[in-house]
C-alpha cells in the first residue's frame, strides 16, 4: 500500500463500477427490448434475468465468505476477514433483490405473492442466517475476536445449507424445475440463454464492484480506528 | 493421587458434572426453562378455537416451539455462570483439551434440556388429551436425537454470544435458523407418531436428524476452540 486509503478513496472515478454499471444496463435493455416474451409467461419472464442472476450472487457470496473465514482461521490475514464481511453484506443484499423478484414474478404466475416452497424457504432462512451473522458481527468490537466468530458461524452456515435443503425439500416443493442446469439441457431458446448469460456477467461483476467497494470502506475504517488507537496510547 | 491431566472425555465428565452440581443446587434456570415450557403450553392452548382445530393438529407444533425457546434459555446459562469472577479463565488454562469444555458444556445442556422434555412432555398429553402411551418410545428416541443437535449448535453458539453485547438477544437469532432441520423433522416424526402411523413412516425424517447430529456434533467440537482466544 503506498497512498494512505483516504487518498485512494479520493483518487477518481472506480472504472472497474462503471464497468460494472454499463453491463448491468446492457444487459437490462437487451433483456426488455430485444429478447423476446415468454409464450407463456408472457413479460413476466422477464424477472428471470434478474431473479437467477442474483441467486447465482448470493450463493457465490456467501460461498466466498465461509471460504474466505476458513482461510482466516489458519492466516489470520485481516484482508479475508473484510472480504468474508463485505461479501456476506452484498450477498444479504442479492438475496433480499431475490425475494423481492420472486414474488413479483409468483404472483401473476403462481398466483400468490409467497408459498411454502422448498428453495424458497431455503432462500428465506439462507437470508435469516447471514442477518444473524452480520448482527453478530456488528456486537463485537474487538477486531480479531469478530474474526473469529464470524469464520466459525460462516463455516457452520456452509454445513447447515443442504440440511435446511434437505428437510424443506421432502416437506415439499413447487419452484419450477431447473431451467438452465437441466439434465437434458437448458430448456431455453438461443436468445434467451445469451441475454440470460450476458445478465449473469453483468450481476457478477456488479457483485465484484461492490465487494471491492465494500472492502475499501472496511479498510478506512479499520485505518481510522488504529489511527485513533495510536493517538489514545502515545 | 493421579496427578495426570484427564483425558479428552474424562475431563468433558468433569465439566459436565460441575455444570450440572452447579444447576442442581441452585436450580434457578431448570426451573426458569420448566416453567416457561408449562406457560407457553397452557398459553398456546387459547391461540386456536379448540371447537375448529384438533388438538391432534397443533400440538407437535406447539411442542416442538415450546422446546426450542427453553432450550435457548438453558443453553444461554451455561457459558453465563461463567462469566461471574472470570471462571472461564480458569477453564482455559486447567490442563484439559478445549474440545472437552465443549463437549463437558454440551452434555450438561443435553441433561438440561432433557430435563425439561420430561416434564413437558407428559403436561403436553395432560393439557391437550393426547394418547401418548403407545408411541412414548417412538417419542423419546425424536426426541433425544432432535435434542443432541439442538444442544450441540446450541452451546457453540452460547459460547460465541456470551463475549458480545445482547447476548441473550443475538442467540436465538443466530441459533434459530440452525434449528429449523431439526424442529421441521422432529414435529413432522412427532405429528405422524401422534397420528397412531407407524414409526418406519417417519425414518426419512430420524435420518434427518441422526445426520444433523453427527455432522454438528464433530464440526462444534472442532470449531469450538477456534472461538477461544489463544
Amino acid at each position: 500500500m503506498t497512498s494512505t486509503p483516504s487518498a485512494r478513496a479520493r483518487a477518481g472515478i472506480d472504472w472497474f463500477a462503471l464497468v460494472a454499471i454499463v453491463a448491468m444496463g446492457a444487459a437490462f435493455v437487451r433483456a426488455i427490448v430485444f429478447t423476446p416474451p415468454d409464450r407463456l409467461q408472457g413479460f413476466a419472464q422477464k424477472i428471470f434475468y434478474v431473479h437467477l442472476p442474483s441467486a447465482w450472487v448470493a450463493f457465490l457470496a456467501f460461498g466466498l465468505t465461509a471460504i474466505a473465514g476458513g482461510v482466516w482461521l489458519f492466516l489470520k490475514d485481516p484482508r479475508l476477514d473484510r472480504f468474508a464481511e463485505s461479501s456476506a453484506e452484498v450477498g444479504v443484499i442479492f438475496t433480499t433483490g431475490v425475494l423481492i423478484s420472486g414474488p413479483l414474478w409468483g404472483k401473476p404466475i403462481w398466483g400468490a405473492w409467497w408459498v411454502w416452497d422448498a428453495r424458497l424457504t431455503l432462500t428465506l432462512f439462507l437470508w435469516f442466517l447471514y442477518l444473524g451473522y452480520l448482527v453478530l458481527r456488528s456486537a463485537v468490537d474487538d477486531r480479531e475476536a469478530r474474526a473469529r466468530y464470524s469464520a466459525v458461524v460462516g463455516i457452520l452456515g456452509a454445513l447447515l445449507i443442504p440440511f435446511i435443503h434437505l428437510s424443506v425439500y421432502i416437506f415439499r416443493t413447487q419452484h419450477p424445475t431447473p431451467i438452465v442446469a437441466n439434465p437434458t439441457g437448458i430448456q431455453m431458446p438461443g436468445v434467451m440463454i445469451t441475454t440470460l448469460f450476458l445478465a449473469l456477467g453483468a450481476f457478477t461483476l456488479l457483485y465484484v464492484a461492490l465487494v471491492r467497494a465494500r472492502m475499501r470502506l472496511a479498510s478506512e475504517r479499520d485505518a481510522l480506528l488504529d489511527q485513533a488507537a495510536a493517538e489514545s496510547t502515545p | 493421587m493421579n496427578t495426570a491431566p484427564p483425558g479428552l472425555l474424562a475431563a468433558a465428565w468433569l465439566i459436565a458434572r460441575k455444570d450440572l452440581a452447579i444447576e442442581f443446587r441452585t436450580r434457578s434456570a431448570f426451573l426458569s426453562a420448566l416453567v416457561l415450557s408449562l406457560l407457553s403450553l397452557v398459553i398456546f392452548y387459547f391461540a386456536w378455537d379448540p371447537t375448529a382445530v384438533a388438538a391432534l393438529d397443533v400440538a407437535p407444533g406447539i411442542l416442538w416451539v415450546t422446546f426450542t425457546f427453553s432450550g435457548l434459555l438453558g443453553l444461554h446459562r451455561s457459558f453465563g455462570v461463567e462469566a461471574q469472577e472470570r471462571a472461564m479463565d480458569a477453564l482455559l488454562v486447567a490442563p484439559v483439551p478445549r474440545e472437552s469444555i465443549f463437549l463437558g458444556k454440551a452434555f450438561a445442556n443435553l441433561v438440561f434440556v432433557l430435563g425439561v422434555q420430561l416434564v413437558a412432555l407428559p403436561a403436553l398429553a395432560l393439557f391437550y388429551n393426547l394418547p401418548f402411551g403407545t408411541v412414548v418410545s417412538s417419542l423419546a428416541l425424536v426426541m433425544v436425537l432432535a435434542a443432541i443437535g439442538l444442544v450441540c449448535v446450541g452451546t457453540l453458539f452460547a459460547g460465541i454470544t456470551a463475549n458480545t453485547r445482547m447476548a441473550e438477544l443475538l442467540l436465538p437469532v443466530l441459533a434459530l435458523p440452525f434449528f429449523v432441520p431439526i424442529v421441521l423433522p422432529a414435529a413432522t416424526a412427532t405429528a405422524r407418531l401422534l397420528a397412531g402411523r407407524p414409526l418406519a413412516e417417519s425414518m426419512a425424517w430420524l435420518r434427518i436428524l441422526l445426520a444433523f447430529d453427527l455432522v454438528f456434533l464433530y464440526a462444534c467440537t472442532i470449531a469450538f476452540p477456534f472461538t477461544l482466544e489463544d
